[in-house]
């Protein structure tokens, strides 16, 4: 994990803090922002972010927390966002978690060590009717088996080496 | 002709994005116009293109791939037979025939980013009429006859919440469209906005006229990221045409509408939560009263409402309630839209009268289970909902009959299963589900909720204890008094009604350690029947672990302390000779 002196550049979430700052309830949307930017939550722009919009750091980690759209933890360059929708439980999804877990070495929460995936289970994507699905990086790849959610990762690995 | 392409994101997920711009790189050679449309509705054949002669539609083309693309070409340039292998079947196109479109009447048939497909076809007419020709009481008095009540799962009447937000004191009132479609299961919310935003527009304008605001917040669950680009487009598109903003359609009305993205929550659902999370902060739900159309965001006077049920308002205006209320049964009013998917035949989104039975919808319009397995039961309402059971197949849809079969109307997910699913872990996803979901605010609901979750883990896995079913009954009972909001009273209803109705399934788990569907891996045993086995060595080289032993030619055995229960050597035997207990 990151040290949590992680020194982040914070000029990059000025812009967003000078336009949302004194716009009362706009926190999520700057924690939005600062997703965008950094692609996690680092500890330092959280205190940044709580000095700037006079709130305690603990107000703004609070709510970070609570929405499962906030990491704190920086992620893979492929995202993986397994569905575990009601559709995807019924047509299989345990499966194809296993065969993902089982190709890359990783679970739930998880980044592999070359860095390259991280495993997200998450709610309901709406694509119920090509379950099982997963989305990587906003793809998404549906009617999924084991075998070809094992096919889709090894392409992936495949491209990444190429770049 | 005009060739159009289906894009919400089931479709663009099958791939109809390739086939677009296949169509694209060819179509410079022909004198038709290629465009797109959002969800037609038929997840289970995308992706569609449609080929228009005009307004008429003259071809459905179905599990369209971008090779297909010189066939289409073809065809529009005059060879008639070019498509006929990928036309749709006459038995699929009934799937849209036997619906009535109310909430979804412009699906699939207009392009959901311009706004002049949308006026052309009646809309903002329902706002002119409302604005030029009706006070906000006419407009409240209108929806009262329609009988229109909210689509999101609780059936609340419609014009009593605008009502109350009417009669509340204060000059500064919020009307919130509720998008955050969080129950795993359902997708007609994002099929409307990302198909047919102004209709969302169009019915949230009316609705604040209604109550008196001047300012409205569509809440999008953050996981429908093109239904938030499409609505944008849509807001910015009504703007210029002063349909949005200050004095619309010359008159003295003014209102603005912005969009807030969600950021995964299911309890904020949950309409106080909701305000909290629109205020920035956790999404907690607040004690009621007093509700929010007394005390809402920023502790205005507020109004929220579903997609669906906006989605509705400017047909209503249009057509009058009457022609609303004409539809349906007598405490259930008009159209429900439903998203049918899970172990069916045809999947996709279904809308149908109030009063039609749960087989109308399964079996007629949906085709029934896929590789014609035995129906076995459907979920509804998603984790605040329950499991319908065969018998109750001929349940009318309709609030008050499906409550009590202890499900709800829900917002519309449809789940079928068929006999492969095990009731036992359906009841422990959805509760390993609100478990993750619960904010915490009550101690029934947090801790509750996971003793619920431990104990059909164990029951799940092989562990369970004489008393677990009676231990859960009450745990359920107690949660439903004990939580403030919807998500914890209702938490329960996945295990109730699958105790309800299927209690064998949990008995055989307890007592005897076994899962009658075969799906709970720890309870299931593989044997190898000797006398059917080859010895052809297929499953010992399939095996992952390495547990089954025995010579070519001669009959295997699986050593069941090192089997994994994977499943492999049964799905790879060739002669039907393993067994699954």
């Amino acid at each position: 994990m990151d040290c949590c002196c992680n020194n982040s550049d914070l000029s990059l979430i000025m812009p967003v803090l000078d336009k949302y700052a004194d716009t009362k309830g706009s926190l999520i949307t700057i924690l939005q922002h600062a997703q965008e930017i950094y692609g996690y939550l680092p500890t330092d722009v959280i205190y940044y972010i709580a000095d700037r919009i006079g709130e305690s750091p603990a107000k703004v980690m609070g709510v970070a927390t609570f929405y499962s759209q906030f990491r704190l933890k920086p992620v893979g360059k492929y995202l993986i966002m397994l569905c575990q929708g009601t559709a995807c439980h019924v047509n299989g999804s345990q499966k194809i978690e296993q065969a993902i877990s089982d190709e890359l070495g990783i679970a739930d929460g998880e980044t592999s060590d070359d860095g390259l995936f991280t495993l997200k289970n998450v709610a309901c994507l709406g694509c119920c009717s090509l379950s099982p699905v997963m989305m990587i990086n906003g793809e998404t790849y549906g009617r999924l088996t084991p075998d070809k959610a094992k096919e889709i990762l090894r392409t992936l690995k495949e491209k990444a080496k190429e770049e | 002709m005009r060739i159009v392409v289906g894009q919400g994101s089931c479709g663009i997920a099958a791939g109809a994005s390739k086939v677009y711009d296949a169509i694209e790189a060819l179509i410079p050679n022909t004198d038709s116009e290629l465009t797109f449309t959002g969800c037609i509705g038929m997840c289970f054949l995308e992706p569609i293109v449609d080929i228009y002669d005009g307004k008429e539609l003259i071809k459905r083309l179905v599990k369209v791939q971008p090779t297909d693309a010189e066939k289409i070409i073809a065809f529009i340039n005059g060879d008639k037979n070019a498509v006929n292998d990928i036309e749709i079947c006459d038995d699929d196109k009934a799937f849209l025939e036997k619906q009535t479109r109310i909430a979804l009447r412009h699906c699939g048939l207009i392009n959901p980013e311009k706004i002049d497909e949308y006026i052309a076809d009646d809309g903002y007419a329902a706002l002119k009429k409302v604005l030029t020709t009706m006070t906000p009481e006419d407009v409240i008095d209108e929806i009262k006859l329609s009988g229109l009540a909210g689509r999101g799962g609780a059936g609340f009447p419609t014009w009593f919440k605008w009502n109350a937000a009417r009669q509340s004191q204060g000059e500064e009132k919020y009307l919130i469209c509720n998008a955050d479609e969080g129950d795993p299961g359902a997708f007609m919310d994002r099929a409307v906005i990302e198909s047919d935003p102004h209709n969302l527009i169009e019915g949230m304008l009316i609705g604040a006229y209604a109550i008196g605001a001047k300012e409205a917040v569509v809440y999008v669950r953050a996981e429908y990221p093109l239904a938030i680009i499409r609505l944008e487009k849509a807001i910015e598109q009504a703007k210029e045409k002063g349909l949005l903003g200050q004095n619309i359609l010359g008159t003295d009305f003014s209102c603005e509408m912005r969009i807030k993205a969600g950021a995964g929550a299911f309890v904020c659902g949950e309409e106080t939560a909701l305000i909290e999370s629109l205020q920035g902060e956790r999404g907690m739900p607040r004690l009621k009263p007093p509700f929010p159309a007394q005390s809402g965001y920023w502790y205005k006077p507020s109004n929220i409402n579903n997609v669906e049920t906006f989605a509705n308002v400017a047909w209503i205006m249009l057509n009058g309630g009457s022609a609303f209320s004409a539809m349906g049964t007598e405490n259930s009013k008009g159209t429900k839209v439903f998203a049918l998917t899970g172990k069916i035949k045809k999947g996709g989104l279904v809308e149908i009268p109030m009063g039609k039975t749960l087989r109308d919808v399964i079996f007629d319009i949906g085709g029934g289970i896929k590789n014609d397995a035995q129906f076995k039961a459907v979920q509804m309402g998603g984790p605040s909902g329950g499991c319908i059971p065969a018998h109750l197949l001929d349940t009318v849809i309709d609030y008050k009959a499906l409550g009590a079969t202890g499900a709800i109307m829900g917002s519309g997910g449809m789940v079928v299963m068929d006999e492969s699913t095990c009731m036992v872990s359906m009841a422990q996803f959805f509760l390993d589900f609100t478990t993750k979901e619960s904010c915490g605010k009550c101690i029934h609901c947090r801790i509750g909720t996971k003793r619920m979750n431990e104990i059909l883990n164990r029951i799940v896995k092989g562990e369970g204890k004489d008393g677990d079913i009676e231990l859960l009954e009450e745990l359920c009972y107690s949660i439903k008094d004990g939580a403030l909001c919807g998500l914890g009273q209702t938490a329960p209803n996945p295990v109730l009604t699958t105790i309800k109705y299927f209690r064998n399934e949990y008995e055989a788990h307890i007592n005897e350690k076994k899962c009658p569907a075969h799906s709970c891996t720890e309870l299931i045993s593989y044997t190898i029947n000797p006398e059917l086995c080859k010895g052809c060595t297929l499953c010992a080289r399939k095996c992952p672990v390495s547990a089954i032993t025995g010579e070519l030619k001669s009959a295997h055995k699986i050593d069941n302390d090192k089997c994994i229960k994977c499943g492999a050597c049964y799905n790879n035997c060739k002669f039907n000779a393993i067994t699954m207990d």
